[in-house]
Formats: structure tokens, sequence, C-alpha cells
């Protein structure tokens, strides 16, 4: 799976958890929570999504990598086999 | 005869639309039905019964907004006998064919501008569920060639954003009235106290390693939970001021604020909260979440708690100093969990700490007493794995 599908796939599961979020308007390289408002219930939300979707465990530990959208394909990328 | 009528939904909201019954004349009602929809200025509502009976007549009719307290129907209790001249009028009229929607549905609809009439339901007995909204909003989006979609989707789109607009100015003076009542019978006193989570979250991280992601605990489970069993020991902040007086309440009910995505909150019960396990606990905590956002809320869960907690969470200030939600005498807060210096034995140290505050009623309690509930907060922290269970 290559990148561009990877942060295709990250923003459908943002966007069923907030609906409003323009992927236009969202910097892949600024803080997500931040830019979209996630408390902590929707992160969690958000990482599960992705976790059913690509079947990619994230560990609690690696939370902290995560910080941006980039992050976040870069580090599903990169457990998939593909970075 | 028994009166049902339109029960408190919680003190900001007096007063309701009726959406849709449930329920017909003839119907057997029991304890905890969902017998009715009502639309408030925060959500629309599934009320339940409390009362167990026969659907004689239903009395309030669907648009109709009433005040709380409002007869909306009336049952017949198991042992009333009928009546020679009542015998028509609960045989007669047969009950309406009721279109059933979900709020979920109904509140999507609204917000993607869908005719609910035109869509086809296919959930149980013909319900309209939030899949067949999604997927009428999403036919109708592809139906036509873009340009022609635009200028047929412009006007319900416009129609729907300003219902929502006008919903938010609804929601926003129901907040607004409630805050101001607490503000003006409620002689607040406020505490706080810095709370060291190092060892309620390294606990967690390790509890978490155990578990598959569906099953990961946030620190707002151990948080909620911490409050409940601390409130067992301070039950003057556990309860209602009524009629010019506390009334204790056994239960503990937490009253959890939570934002909606579009501006708002809602703070619903999460039922006997210091018995329940961290594991049910954060599986009642992330549904209610879910039900809260998506519009499906029942009456219970707006009117039970018994006092409320607020956590603004990792993404929030340092401390909250909240508004006690009437008739409730108490609001727990907690701010953001963050890395800060800490004291210790001589010391200096980084470690993570949360700031929690106690908001409170001077007519029930002191300040000592809310600055012990801290401490017992704090000490419980503390332990996590004693909150496990």
């Amino acid at each position: 799976m290559n990148e561009t599908e990877i942060r295709t796939i990250a923003l459908t599961t943002l966007k069923s958890i907030a609906p409003e979020v323009e992927a236009d308007e969202l910097r892949g390289d600024r803080p997500l929570r931040s830019q979209v408002d996630l408390d902590s219930m929707d992160w969690l939300n958000f990482l599960l999504g992705l976790h059913e979707k690509l079947k990619v465990d994230i560990p609690e530990a690696d939370y902290a990598r995560l910080i941006t959208l980039d992050d976040v394909v870069a580090y599903l990328q990169k457990k998939l086999g593909g970075g | 005869m028994i009166e049902f009528k339109l029960p408190s939904l919680g003190a900001d909201m007096d007063e309701g639309t009726l959406l849709e019954w449930k329920v017909g004349v003839g119907d057997t009602v029991k304890k905890g039905q969902v017998v009715a929809i009502v639309d408030t200025t925060k959500a629309a509502v599934d009320v339940e019964s409390w009362q167990e009976g026969t659907v004689y007549e239903l009395v309030a009719e669907i648009g109709q907004k009433m005040p709380v307290g409002t007869v909306m129907a009336l049952l017949r209790g198991a042992d009333e006998k009928v009546g020679a001249g009542e015998t028509a009028a609960a045989a007669a009229p047969a009950p309406t064919p009721r279109r059933m929607i979900s709020p979920a549905a109904r509140k999507h609809a609204e917000e993607k501008g869908v005719d609910l009439d035109s869509v086809t339901g296919s959930g149980p007995r013909g319900a309209v569920t939030l899949e067949d909204v999604e997927q009428a909003a999403a036919a109708r989006a592809s139906a036509a060639p873009k340009r022609a979609a635009d200028r047929a989707a412009e006007k319900p789109a416009d129609k729907a954003a300003d219902k929502l607009a006008e919903k938010a100015a609804d929601m926003r003076k129901t907040i607004a009235a409630a805050m101001s009542r607490s503000k003006r019978e409620i002689p607040h006193y406020y505490v706080a106290e810095d709370i060291p989570l190092a060892k309620a979250l390294s606990w967690l991280q390790a509890a978490n390693a155990q578990r598959p992601m569906a099953e990961r605990l946030l620190p707002a489970a151990l948080l909620l939970k911490a409050v409940a069993v601390a409130l067992k020991r301070y039950p003057e902040l556990n309860g209602y001021w009524r009629e010019g007086g506390f009334v204790p309440v056994a239960a503990i009910h937490l009253g959890v604020a939570i934002s909606l995505r579009q501006g708002g909150l809602i703070a619903p019960a999460l039922l006997d909260a210091d018995s329940k396990s961290l594991t049910l606990l954060m599986q009642e905590l992330t549904d209610l979440v879910k039900r809260t956002r998506a519009g499906s809320l029942r009456s219970s869960e707006l009117s039970e708690a018994t006092i409320t907690v607020t956590n603004l969470g990792d993404q929030g200030s340092q401390t909250v100093f909240g508004v006690i939600t009437p008739p409730q005498v108490a609001l727990v807060g907690y701010g953001r969990v963050a890395e800060r210096p800490w004291a210790e034995d001589g010391g200096l140290k980084v470690l993570p700490v949360v700031t929690a505050s106690l908001a409170a009623d001077h007519r029930v309690s002191d300040g000592h007493r809310g600055a012990l509930f801290l401490r017992e907060l704090n000490d419980l922290l503390q332990r996590p794995e004693e909150l496990e269970k």
C-alpha cells in the first residue's frame, strides 16, 4: 500500500470521527489533534479505526510519536512494510 | 389511571417537543421501555417510562411543545378494571402507523438536509436507520451531474445549515439559563489540588499493554472511578438541593460533561460508577460519548446525575473552575495532564500532574470538607490497582 492510499484511509477514518474536517485545509505537518480538536476518546477511536482497516497494531507506547498526519502516515507505511 | 408525564431531562432542559411515539393505544408498557422520542434544545431524547401498564390514550400530539410534567399519555395499571364507558375509548382508536426513525438517523438527516419521507427504512419494522440516511445522502450527491447536484442540494443544505445554527443558538441559551440560575442561587466555593499521576499512568500503561486495542483504558476512566469511590466518604457532595434543603443520594451517578463537535455540551450520567470495574466504566463511557454525539440518549441518563465531572483532557487548560449543575451540589473538574516540576523528599522531579478542582455548594458543605475530598482523590489515584474492580 502506498503513501497516498494510506493517507486516504487515514483521512476517511478521521472524517468518520470529525465529519466537519476539510481534507484540503488540513496541514499534514502540524499537530493533528489540535487542528481537528480531537479529545483522547476521539484519538483512541481514530487509532482503533486505522487498526481495524489496516490490521496494524499500534502499541500505546508509540502514541507519543504520532503527532501530525504525516507522522501517522509514515508510521503506518513502515508498519505495513512499505517505508 | 396512570398519568405518564414528560420527565425532567436535566436542570437545563425544561421543555421538549414530541417527535415520535414508540407505542400505540393498547400496547403494554414495561418499566424502562422507551415510549417516545422528544426533542430538546440539546438533543433528541429517548423517553422511558418508569411505570407499567397498558396505553389507554396518547394525549400529546406529534410536534407538540410541552413543559416538563405535562401529561403525555394515560396508562391503565395491571390491576385496573376496564369501566363500561371506557371500553370504546381504549379499543376504538387504532394506533396510527408510526414511522420508526432512530434518533441518530433523524439527526444525521437534519445535518445532511435529507428528507426522511423519501427514505426507505431497512431496520426492524421498516425503521429508518443511520445507514439508510447515509445511503440516501450519498445517492443524492451522486445522482446528478455536479453542477445540477450543487443547484439541487443548495437549498436543502442551506436549510440544514440554518437549522443547525438555530439549534446551536437554542443550546447556548439553554446553557446560559442553567448556568445563570446556578450562579444566582448556589453560593459556590472552590478548592483545587495538584495530583501526581506517575503511578496511575504507569499502571495504566502496563494494564493496556496486556489488552487488545479495542479494550484499552483511557486515564479518564481512572479519574472518574476515583471520584466515584472518594464520594462514598463525602456524601454531602453527592445529591440534590431541593425545596430549601439537601437531599443526599446513596447511588453515585456521575454526570460526565461531553462536548459536542458542533459546540455546546451535554452531561449524561454514568450510573452507579462506584461499583463498576474500570473495564465496564470505560465501555460505558465510550458508548455514552458515542451516543451523546449521535444524539441518542435516554431520559434517565439526562436526569439521574448526582454530581458532574468535567475532564478537559490533554487538549484543555491546566485548571477548570466549574459551575455546578442545579439541583446538584458539586462539580469535580480535571485539567490537562502535563509534565510539571514536582518537589518531593527535598528533591525536584518532573512528573505528569493533573489539577483536580472542586466547585461545591456552601449551603451543604465547607471548603475544609471539600479539601479533604480532593485529598482522598489524590490518595486513591496513588493506588490505581485498587480502583480496577
